[in-house]
């Protein structure tokens, strides 16, 4: 499958993800510069995480102006596949190509360290193949990674069955303990109704590669993969 | 026909005194001239003169410092940054520099624009910086004051580096009272690049255009030469910056700009903007290739209106670069200049005059020889005095008999400590405890490289991408032991940095340092330089780790009339064989042998238990001797090399005890160990910083193998005791389990914050 | 007396704001290319007891330069309204 992953000035995971789709994955990447309109036919949009034009005013709010976001926001609305990590998650809510908002965590720090999430449902490109009992170690570093929405939204994310990971703990239990950022619910991954744009704050694509020790977050990209061969 | 320089403006004797510069040294420059300065030339000396530029006051010793060794690319001094050869055709370039002085003025932009600033130097040279790290000194940790800073400089630090995408991925942080005036703010960045395509600041090829890129020039950090000016009213004061304000998101732009610049044939020389500006790279770069350099001030992008060409000249705005561009590549630049929005101007070009001459608006406001400017060339260099502290005879007093010892079965006097007690204290000391509080607030593991996250070890590992190794690296310094003894705390600092790479399975490579100490015209402080100088210079031939580069700090002071400990912060690099993972601290399995690999020593000097226990301020620095120290380490190396062991961690401050209980603690196991030896103290078994020993794990049944393989290496080992679920066990008392720790150890930084 | 303060913070002038320098960036992005030089600061609104009004400006100014903002790097100005 052919993935774009996008740069906007600030990123700084985009060469992570470029990394585990290509090497781990074997996967045909191209990167799409901010400033150009076109997709290049890729099969899936994946905005990394980083701090996109410095994540001034709010997190994602300049990138969402973007012009090739533009172009990634047509692409969503016609069914194309998107999928945000942490600042990608957070240009995802401010484009509005998924519901819900990303706020400072309730501790005002940064914060980076291991957690662990559990996967909510399998249905999703991200998701097919998780084991729904088993609680993912997946690394994640934000300042604002707290999901917020109002009730009415959450409500149609629990109908829809749109949320898609919650912060758990090592046992795989979700418990105010295990939320690092104070999310709504513990929510840390989403997708819009119509099931083509995901996002989420933690990052899987920093738990790949066994010589870092830790390889949980291997299940996401095989769902990826699986499902976009399903689909073929 | 000569050009006129600016007669306007002729400098004063009290003028240069106000810059800082002394009264010879202002007869100096009026003889280099053949004239008298005028205010603008006056302020270009002034600031590359300045300690921080010229190491005037340094460079006598600093020369003394090994700097040659096999995989050295570059001599130190000669680059911003050191390189070493790394093979598989890549060079490591790795930095550490101080920001202890704006750090303590503004915590938060102090810190940042330190993080900045190593890793232009990093990336200046043509390297792409891949992992950062930074030691910290504060006060008591107690005060509000403290609390300030710590969490300003830590949430600078993250903020830059998180935005600017490069994991922090080591560091070390001490607590202590002679820092409480002066914190201590020091950075380091290790970044990797191929072997001859690295870049020099140098200015070759007569008529090649200058360019400035990055951000716009402000009046920053320019409040000194613009008092002397005179001609300060109180509205332009108001407009003066006493901080630098940082922009990671700009500096990243300006990286990948760099590294698309670099990927072109177009760069001739290139240099970041840091202390004093585009004086010191103009000046730095055009001098070491024996050329000069035209400089049109006026064509410098300005942030502010109306500023003057010394202004433009000594600004210390942050994220700008200098680069020379060979002819002809002009239009590919600023191609590459436009697509990262970057702002850019052709400043000036490269002459053959080996003057650096600045003009503005036309005029030629400063006209000077750029070699009499420059380190090396005709900056002052100074001996300066220096004679033994008197506090010594306080610390040559010490004695360990009028210490009571801590009782682990049951006290034999009422003025024993149980040792219980004081393992629980030591383990929530904020110079022990752990540093989450801190660490969690940096991204540690951006760029999918840091190999210690979840395989902690001594040094931190980060995988080098595209080639089959790793890189261990770390920052060491006790700078109490240092202050106790200036010689043997050196070679502590450099022997503890390579026991943290060799106990995580590397092999130390080289040293880069940050040397901070007091006023060096003070002789006591200036005696602490040499003889900290003369124990490194030591230790580093003693591993064979050439020293780099790196910086001087000077006038760091606890008080008006006292230095901050003398701290010669090390960071160090070393490589490490990826055909096996590294090796980590933690213990691994319930039954495992423990081994004390080194001498127990009836030994308690400057440890963190003497002086939060017992209060001594005074004592010497704890036992250490560098040949056996050598040993040690090749001990450990061959035992790792032999796959024998299962963990390896040194003992360092809190002793055996902390040792131990940070190996444990990371699966949650215990330990239950014996002290055989009666003659030891149990203090100085537990808590003692005797250096030199190291905390090894084995499999029960290779027990047999390890020691085979020690035996004739001339190190002691003692087999201590087993690893446990979870209970600690001393000669079979109870310490209590390992959870009764865990949250204390790792919640008292937050508490302490709180 | 209850009085009710609206404290404007903004970065000192000749201070680099890159927040203002990035939010200014993309101001083309949204296809208003004409404007220039945004600055971000803060907006701080809160409620006190004074006397009278001079103890109230006071109380603000200490909490201003005490608290709210960075003397360092930023200035303040306030208005006060009287709430009853």
């Amino acid at each position: 499958m052919k993935v774009g992953v996008v740069i906007f000035p600030g990123s700084n995971c985009d060469q992570d993800a470029v990394y585990a789709f290509q090497h781990e994955f074997s996967c045909e990447v191209v990167t799409l510069w901010h400033k150009d309109h076109d997709l290049q036919g890729v099969d899936l949009v994946f905005l990394p995480g980083g701090f996109s034009y410095g994540d001034y005013l709010r997190s994602g709010a300049i990138a969402r102006f973007s012009p090739i976001m533009q172009n990634v926001i047509e692409f969503a609305g016609k069914g194309g596949l998107v999928f945000g990590v942490c600042n990608g998650f957070q240009v995802l809510c401010e484009s509005g190509l998924l519901p819900g908002a990303l706020l400072r965590n309730t501790s005002v720090k940064f914060n980076c360290q291991n957690v662990f999430i559990k996967p909510q449902t399998n249905n999703s490109l991200i998701t097919n193949q998780l084991d729904l009992n088993k609680a993912l170690k997946i690394p994640i570093a934000h300042g604002e990674g707290r999901f917020y929405c109002d009730e009415q939204t959450l409500a149609s994310l629990k109908t829809n069955d749109q949320i898609l990971f919650t912060y758990c703990n090592e046992q795989g239990i979700v418990t105010p303990e295990s939320n690092p950022n104070g999310s709504l619910e513990n929510i840390a991954g989403i997708c819009n109704h119509t099931r083509n744009v995901f996002g989420m704050m933690p990052h899987p694509e920093r738990a790949v590669d066994a010589d870092l020790y830790n390889t949980d977050g291997r299940g996401l990209f095989e769902s990826v993969l699986q499902l976009a061969s399903a689909s073929r | 026909m000569t050009e006129q320089v600016s007669q306007k403006n002729l400098a004063t004797v009290e003028q240069a005194q106000q810059l800082g510069l002394r009264i010879e040294e202002f007869e100096k420059i009026k003889e280099i001239l053949g004239r008298t300065p005028n205010f603008t030339e006056l302020s270009v000396y002034s600031v590359m003169w300045s300690e921080h530029c010229s190491y005037k006051n340094s460079i006598v010793w600093l020369k003394t410092l090994p700097k040659e060794g096999d995989k050295m690319l570059a001599k130190a001094g000669e680059e911003n940054a050191g390189l070493i050869d790394i093979g598989d055709g890549l060079a490591c370039a790795f930095k550490i520099e101080s920001h202890n002085h704006p750090s303590a003025l503004e915590p938060y932009q102090g810190a940042a624009t330190g993080v900045g600033g190593i890793n232009r130097d990093i990336f200046s040279m043509g390297a792409r910086p891949i992992a950062q790290l930074n030691s910290l000194r504060f006060g008591n940790i107690n005060h509000e004051r403290t609390k300030w800073l710590v969490k300003g400089v830590v949430k600078g630090i993250g903020d830059y580096g998180n935005a600017f995408g490069i994991p922090t991925v080591g560091g070390e942080v001490y607590f202590d009272d002679c820092y409480q005036i002066n914190p201590l703010v020091n950075a380091m960045s290790v970044g990797i690049a191929k072997v001859g395509k690295t870049v020099s600041a140098i200015a070759e090829g007569v008529g090649n255009p200058v360019y400035i890129y990055g951000s716009s020039t402000g009046k920053d950090g320019i409040h000194g030469a613009a008092f002397a000016s005179k001609d300060i009213t109180e509205d332009s004061a108001k407009d003066l910056p006493s901080v630098q304000v940082g922009d990671p998101f700009w500096e990243k732009l300006i990286l990948e700009a760099t590294m698309e610049l670099l990927e072109t044939d177009g760069v001739v020389g290139m240099q970041d903007m840091g202390a004093a500006g585009i004086t010191c790279s103009t000046s730095e770069m055009s001098a070491k290739s024996g050329t000069g350099m035209k400089v049109w001030l006026d064509k410098v992008p300005m942030r502010q209106a109306d500023m003057k060409d010394w202004e433009i000249l000594l600004s210390e705005s942050q994220e700008r670069m200098l680069v020379v561009v060979r002819k002809g590549f002009e239009k590919q630049f600023e191609q590459i200049f436009e697509k990262w929005d970057l702002t850019y101007a052709q400043i000036g070009e490269v002459t053959d005059t080996a003057r650096v001459q600045y003009y503005m608006h036309g005029e030629l406001v400063a006209d000077i020889p750029g070699e009499s400017l420059v380190l090396g060339g005709g900056a002052p260099v100074y001996h300066r005095e220096y004679e033994e502290p008197t506090y010594l005879k306080e610390i040559a007093k010490f004695d360990i008999q009028t210490i009571s010892d801590v009782f682990i079965e049951k006290a034999i006097n009422q003025n024993q400590k149980s040792a219980v007690e004081v393992a629980k204290a030591l383990a929530t000391h904020p110079n022990i405890c752990s540093r989450n509080w801190i660490y969690n607030q940096y991204d540690s593991m951006v760029g999918t490289i840091n190999q210690s996250t979840n395989a902690p070890s001594d040094a931190a590992v980060v995988k080098v991408k595209g080639a089959r190794k790793s890189i261990a690296m770390t920052v060491d310094c006790n700078s109490r032991y240092i202050y106790a003894d200036p010689f043997k705390g050196a070679m502590i600092a450099v022997s503890e940095a390579a026991r943290n790479i060799v106990c995580s399975g590397g092999d130390p490579a080289a040293v880069t340092n940050c040397l901070n100490f007091g006023n060096p015209y003070n002789k006591e402080v200036y005696w602490q330089f040499v003889h900290a100088i003369k124990g490194m210079g030591e230790a580093c031939k003693r591993f064979d780790t050439p020293v780099t580069g790196g910086n001087v700090s000077f006038y760091n002071q606890s008080s008006d009339n006292d230095a901050v400990f003398p701290t010669p912060t090390i960071g160090m690099v070393g490589l490490v064989d990826a055909s096996k993972p590294h090796m980590t601290l933690d213990f691994k399995n319930v039954g495992d042998t423990i081994y004390l690999l080194g001498q127990s020593q009836n030994d308690i000097a400057s440890s963190q238990y003497l002086v939060s226990q017992h209060g001594v301020q005074y004592s010497p620095a704890p036992y250490f001797n560098l040949e056996e120290e050598y040993a040690l380490q090749q001990a450990v190396k061959k035992a790792i090399a032999n796959n024998s062991l299962l963990s390896a961690h040194d003992c360092s401050e809190g002793g055996l005890f902390i040792a131990l209980l940070e190996s444990a603690m990371y699966r949650g196991l215990g330990f239950d160990i014996v002290k055989s030896d009666e003659s030891l103290r149990n203090d100085a078994f537990l808590f003692g910083e005797a250096q030199s020993r190291v905390v090894v794990s084995v499999n029960t049944a290779h027990a047999a193998n390890l020691e085979q393989i020690i035996a004739g290496l001339g190190v002691s080992f003692q087999k201590i005791g087993t690893v446990t679920s979870g209970d600690l066990r001393i000669n079979g008392v109870s310490f209590g389990t390992i959870q009764d720790y865990k949250t204390p150890y790792q919640t008292a930084l937050t508490n302490y914050l709180a | 007396m209850k009085f009710k303060a609206a404290i404007t913070i903004m970065p000192h002038d000749a201070l680099l704001d890159p927040q203002g320098k990035a939010v200014t960036g993309s101001m083309k992005n949204i296809g208003l290319p004409s404007i220039q030089n945004v600055r971000v600061g803060k907006h701080i609104t809160l409620e006190l007891e004074a006397a009278n009004e001079t103890e109230a400006k006071q109380s603000v100014d200490n909490a201003c330069t005490k608290l709210l903002a960075n003397m360092i790097m930023e200035r303040y100005e306030f208005t006060l309204t009287q709430q009853s």
